[in-house]
């Protein structure tokens, strides 16, 4: 399932752009799209006449851009200082093993993505995810198999509808 | 402006960075980024000096001198910090020096050895990066590579051709193309420029040495070479003789004894290109033909106009560079000539240029499913080749080549310089033209370095302008102009690699410019000491045409010296 992307719009409204706003049209794109899509980089590339190494160059220089679309359930995983202590590294390593993918990457079936942030500002909760924006307090192992099998189920009964 | 360096008063310019007054007095500081003739960039910290009233260290290649400045260059501190960064970079790099293929020409290596580096002193985990060797030109080797970033400027700010570039951030970073794909279906177009400024072993020429090795022990190949007009004058160099040396019958010797049934100067093949070239250009002068007519002996160039250019195809040469054209030679005339079945014919060439081993492998250069040319190898790898069969260039007595592809005029020699197809193929096309011989052969305003040369000249009554650029860069502002109109031009030479062949991506590794200056000097004295100056005039071409050809342009010359372009997509260029 993909979507048309929206980066020929971003860059209409960019017409006499230059290599300066090379970086707010990348967010731009990101924010209409979800992800930068090879597509995009080439576009933007040719829109602001610079090599399309050097878009990749840049947008992956900064963690802000991801390359693949999120997933349906976007979680992510604070690995602040408090989390740090309270555990967030194991956290993040059961998260990538029961999802079968790695912190950054969405699954095949496009339902859940990772990524890891420096710290989401809650540290009284710790260890803490968020998951499309909720944020689930003190995470254990059993707390996160059951997040993830519970969007499974449900998922699987809307599909069935 | 009077600086004092290690204690002595030093007269600097104005304008100088430390390191170029340094380097004036003869004063050596190591670099590993610092590239000449280009802004500095001042990224890995090996050229450090101590400054008095600077707290920390200089970088001395990105310093403004300055009036009553004190420089130290070699304090203890100094050497120290030099040295750390020496063991800073070995941290990640692979312990393979036994065994890369860079030695003993590695920067890297010769700074451990030089600041007496005896051990890991920072061991850091390796990189595990995999080898890109999808190119049929160039390899890359990520995990030797020091992030100097020498690549990324010369591909991008001298060729334009921006494919690489710094990818991630921080201890992920790396050097990669878009989205990290390969090589292959980048938009990079084989020149290995990066390979000649790269200063360890991460950037290297896809090396043929070994298929070349086993078709010479295999008795049912027919082994034959061709060298190009440039090799002569630069492969001395990888002998410990003065640059600009001229090896010609020492290496035609050499390859002879290493088993080339037959040795051929591809300078024979340049002399049949002007043929055709220059009745090229004379038939699209007078018939209304699209001009400006570019030249098309250079493959990098070739792939370049398919990638950016797509809108100028038409005017490209429709000959085949060449190469190409004597390997068609080879396995067509040559081969019924010697009765030999063209299939057994192993057809070897040597080349300054990595970017002729992609050309090799376009599917359009061969017959039958035969390629023309079966293995290119550069000027490094023949001087490997000749190390590993002991041949002594400096005792070897001179031979002739072999005949009929060993006859060539200066003019066919001097392609191998910026300028040189130029000026070969003014001497024909006037010929052709006028019917009499160009006045002056001499074409001084297409000689030297310089990256775009332009003339206006006169054969017959009609005005003729032409230019020479060599510098993808270059050749994409005259690109951007007849774009954009320009109107004045009928012919231009363009050369990928910056002074044309003898600086080739495949060339011996040259520690200045001086050097490359001196391989031109070599291919002018030779056009100046010779008899046969002109194409038209040589003997063998001509006979080549009676015997075979028939007429340049004609049907036989159009199914075996010209071809034909198409638009490439890159998976970097939308």
């Amino acid at each position: 399932m993909s979507v048309p992307s929206k980066v020929g719009k971003v860059l209409e409204s960019h017409s006499f752009a230059k290599r300066d706003k090379l970086i707010p049209i990348l967010q731009e794109v990101q924010a209409a799209d979800g992800y930068i899509s090879k597509q995009a980089v080439l576009k933007v590339a040719a829109h602001l006449n610079i090599p399309a190494s050097k878009v990749y160059g840049v947008a992956t220089f900064y963690n802000q851009f991801r390359f693949k679309p999120v997933g349906r359930y976007h979680i992510m995983i604070c690995r602040g200082t408090a989390c740090h202590v309270k555990g967030s590294a194991g956290v993040l390593k059961m998260c990538e093993e029961v999802l079968g993918i790695k912190a950054g990457d969405t699954t095949r079936d496009g339902l859940f993505s990772i990524e890891t942030v420096a710290c989401i500002g809650a540290c009284g909760l710790a260890p803490v995810i968020s998951i499309n924006g909720e944020f689930h307090a003190k995470i254990t192992s059993d707390k996160l198999r059951k997040l993830v099998q519970d969007i499974r189920k449900t998922e699987a009964q809307n599909a069935a509808k | 402006m009077k600086l004092t360096i290690n204690g002595n008063p030093v007269e600097a310019q104005p304008g100088d960075t430390i390191l170029a007054a340094l380097k004036r007095q003869g004063i050596h500081v190591p670099t590993l980024c610092h590239m000449e003739g280009m802004l500095p960039s001042g990224a890995c910290r090996i050229c450090v000096v101590e400054v008095e009233g600077q707290n920390n260290l200089i970088p001395s290649c990105s310093f403004p001198a300055a009036e009553g400045m004190k420089v130290q260059t070699n304090s203890p501190r100094v050497i120290n910090a030099r040295k750390t960064v020496v063991e800073l970079l070995l941290g990640s790099h692979p312990d393979d020096c036994l065994y890369c293929a860079k030695q003993p020409t590695c920067d890297l290596s010769r700074l451990a050895r030089e600041y007496g580096v005896r051990d890991r002193r920072f061991p850091v985990a390796k990189k595990k990066k995999p080898l890109d060797i999808s190119s049929p030109s160039i390899s890359r080797d990520p995990d030797k590579c020091i992030l100097c970033g020498k690549c990324v400027r010369v591909c991008e700010e001298v060729q334009s051709v921006a494919c690489i570039d710094f990818v991630k951030r921080g201890s992920d970073s790396f050097i990669g193309c878009a989205f990290d794909s390969s090589l292959n279906v980048s938009s990079c177009v084989n020149c290995g420029q990066c390979i000649n400024v790269c200063p360890t072993g991460a950037l290297m020429e896809k090396s043929d040495i070994q298929p070349v090795l086993d078709a010479l022990t295999n008795g049912d190949k027919y082994v034959v070479v061709q060298h190009a007009p440039s090799i002569s004058v630069s492969l001395a160099e990888e002998f410990g003789l003065p640059a600009g040396s001229d090896v010609n019958g020492v290496m035609t010797a050499a390859l002879r004894k290493m088993g080339f049934k037959a040795v051929f100067d591809t300078s024979f093949a340049a002399d049949l290109t002007i043929m055709e070239e220059a009745s090229e250009l004379a038939h699209r002068v007078k018939n209304g033909g699209v001009l400006p007519m570019m030249t098309s002996c250079s493959p990098g160039w070739i792939k370049f106009v398919e990638t950016f250019y797509p809108e100028l195809l038409p005017n490209l040469s429709t000959c085949k560079s060449p190469q190409q054209m004597l390997g068609a030679m080879i396995k067509t005339y040559y081969a019924k000539k010697q009765g030999i079945d063209p299939a057994s014919i192993y057809s070897v060439s040597v080349m300054p240029c990595t970017a002729k081993k992609f050309e090799v492998t376009r599917p359009e250069m061969g017959r039958d499913g035969n390629p023309d040319i079966d293995a290119v190898v550069t000027t490094r790898e023949l001087a490997q080749m000749l190390r590993i069969y002991g041949m002594d260039l400096k005792t070897l007595q001179p031979e002739e080549p072999d005949l009929p592809f060993g006859d060539r005029s200066t003019a066919g020699k001097l392609f191998g310089a910026s300028g040189g197809v130029m000026e070969a193929a003014l001497r024909t096309a006037h010929f052709l033209l006028t019917g009499r011989e160009l006045g002056n052969l001499k074409v001084e305003a297409v000689r030297g370095q310089n990256g775009i040369k332009e003339a206006k000249l006169k054969i017959g009554a009609l005005e003729v302008g032409v230019a020479a650029v060599s510098g993808l860069g270059n050749a994409r502002k005259l690109a951007e102009e007849i774009k954009n109109g320009r109107k004045d031009l009928h012919f231009i030479e363009v050369m990928t690699c910056p002074g044309g062949c003898i600086n080739g991506g495949g060339q011996p590794f040259a520690r200045n410019k001086a050097a490359i200056a001196e391989r031109m000097r070599a291919l002018y004295n030779i056009d100046a000491t010779e008899k046969v100056r002109t194409s038209h005039s040589n003997k063998a071409v001509q006979s080549l045409y009676k015997d075979f050809l028939g007429k340049p342009l004609g049907e036989k010359s159009h199914h075996l010296l010209h071809t034909k372009y198409k638009a490439r997509k890159a998976a970097d260029v939308a």
